[in-house]
């Protein structure tokens, strides 16, 4: 299984594994993750799961959707080029290792 | 010795926030989540969406994993319905249909919904769907791959849900309202309008003004609908999407006001000092206009009042109070809804002739109270942000749809 390591709003390093086909959110929020509020579940719909993707792994992430960098643009953390929604990152076994910073306000 | 510790009765949304809000306060006494679902508590959402799909395997639907309850000692006892329940002054005891005895300080009800049935003959043959809880969505996937034809009853977001994800796999869909509209009384009819022309370009079949006369089958199984004007629409699969009950019958065990839900204040508190609840099952005054109670069917409200329940548990100040929003996802629409529109009084719609994106405003006595937004997170987050902030958008401004709503936030 994809290992993902989080930086928490406070600093802290967490890592944890999830499933390939999951999300960056889902492993958080089901490992209770500090900074990822995810308050649509997953829905693409309310930008509280809010991550800085590590330079090294953007390309493997790829860019935002055109829906999901709206959302981003109005996300209550300031927007940087690696910012995404971390609902709409899919875990892949080539994603292991996977860096994210969570967003210090969702 | 008084009992000690909270009973949260429910598998969902509401249930987990209560207990880990309950745990970040700082609560150390025994945490108990008690739900006759079959599985640790899971999202329902993507019952009629992802999951449905087959996009989402059934280990997306849970909400957190089983190592998370036991780091927090938070138990989950799972298929173990209570069917009684009694308190006193200083707490109470739970009876599980297996006869287990649970004994609590307080207790949480977050018993949920369940799916509204037609009440007409033929409605338990096979091949008669809801989608509510897990076991409906899991025989409706599996039905989906021999289904060819589906009449889909009621004209909800979870029908509506249901029907798009039907037409992606090729299966012939009718869709049989009541009404002479889509989505009922949630939206003014320009949205309903909008959801119409979307849906039958999809290449749903919209029936309007129609009532289920009767399910017909064969061999147990349903091959057929009748209508109230006298047709019978051939269907593989039959969808009743006409709404939910709220679950009360524990509620009604210990004297709580019920109307239309378990009567709650803004703090999530029942009228008994021992007992909160939170989610579907509730109802609760409308945040601006308090004497009107209000029934919010979403996952922000569950996470609302469930945190609201935790803080009511704790003897803390509440938290603020965050304007309701709510998503649905038809096709490629995304619905997304914030506030409460009922009441409005004027509305103003935002539409590009030729673009997809499309927005609705409601004002209720020149405030704005709510927004409908499709494909047009812009505007469903400027609305959201005016409505948090208490503030307004002025409405004649807001006409001009190239005009960014963010900038009239007043």
């Amino acid at each position: 299984m994809p290992q993902i390591k989080f930086i928490t709003p406070t600093g802290d390093p967490v890592e944890v594994e999830s499933r390939t086909g999951s999300t960056v959110m889902e492993a958080a929020v089901k490992h209770g993750v500090p900074g990822i509020v995810a308050e649509c579940g997953g829905g693409l719909s309310c930008a509280t799961c809010h991550v800085y993707v590590a330079p090294e792994f953007a390309d493997a992430t790829g860019a935002a959707g055109d829906f999901e960098s709206e959302m981003l643009e109005d996300a209550e953390s300031e927007l940087r080029p690696t910012s995404r929604l971390s609902c709409q990152i899919t875990l892949t076994d080539q994603l292991d290792g996977l860096a994210v910073e969570i967003a210090p306000e969702q | 010795m008084a009992a000690e510790g909270t009973l949260i009765v429910g598998g969902g949304e509401a249930a987990v926030t209560i207990g880990t809000s309950l745990r970040e306060a700082g609560y150390t006494e025994p945490i108990h989540i008690v739900t006759k679902e079959p599985i640790p508590p899971y999202q329902r959402p993507p019952l009629s969406k992802g999951y449905l799909d087959g996009k989402l395997p059934e280990e997306g639907l849970y909400l957190r994993d089983i190592e998370f309850y036991k780091e927090r000692e938070i138990t989950v006892t799972v298929g173990d319905p209570i069917k009684k329940v009694s308190v006193d002054k200083d707490g109470g005891e739970a009876e599980t249909v297996s006869n287990r005895h649970l004994k609590f300080a307080r207790l949480a009800l977050t018993t949920g919904a369940s799916a509204r049935h037609i009440g007409v003959p033929g409605q338990h043959l096979n091949g008669v769907f809801t989608v509510r809880d897990l076991s409906d969505a899991r025989n409706l996937r599996a039905a989906l791959p021999s289904a060819r034809r589906a009449v889909i009853v009621g004209s909800g977001f979870v029908a509506l849900e249901a029907a798009a994800v039907l037409r992606q796999h090729q299966i012939e869909v009718t869709v049989l309202a009541r009404g002479h509209s889509l989505l009922g009384r949630a939206v003014a009819p320009p949205t309903s309008n909008y959801f119409v022309a979307a849906h039958q370009a999809m290449g749903t079949t919209l029936r309007f003004g129609i009532n289920v006369r009767g399910i017909e089958g064969d061999n147990g199984w349903v091959t057929g609908v009748k209508t109230s004007d006298g047709d019978t629409i051939a269907a593989d699969i039959v969808i009743i999407g006409v709404g939910v009950e709220p679950n009360v019958e524990l509620a009604k065990q210990l004297d709580l006001e019920i109307d239309h839900g378990i009567v709650v204040d803004r703090a999530a508190q029942t009228g008994n000092p021992i007992v909160v609840a939170a989610g579907d099952c509730t109802v609760q005054p409308h945040a601006l206009y308090p004497e009107e109670m209000v029934r919010i069917e979403s996952v922000q409200n569950a996470l609302d009042q469930g945190r609201k329940a935790a803080a009511a548990i704790m003897g803390h100040e509440r938290p603020s109070v965050p304007v309701p929003w709510f998503w649905s996802d038809q096709g490629h629409l995304k619905l997304q809804i914030v506030g409460l529109s009922s009441g409005y009084d004027h509305i103003v719609e935002r539409r590009v002739p030729g673009e997809k994106r499309y927005s609705l405003l409601y004002y209720r006595a020149g405030r704005l109270v709510a927004a409908d937004a499709v494909n047009n997170p812009k505007d469903f987050n400027a609305a959201k942000k005016a409505l948090n902030a208490e503030a307004t958008i002025d409405p004649e401004a807001a006409a001009d749809p190239l005009t960014s709503l963010k900038s009239l936030i007043t």
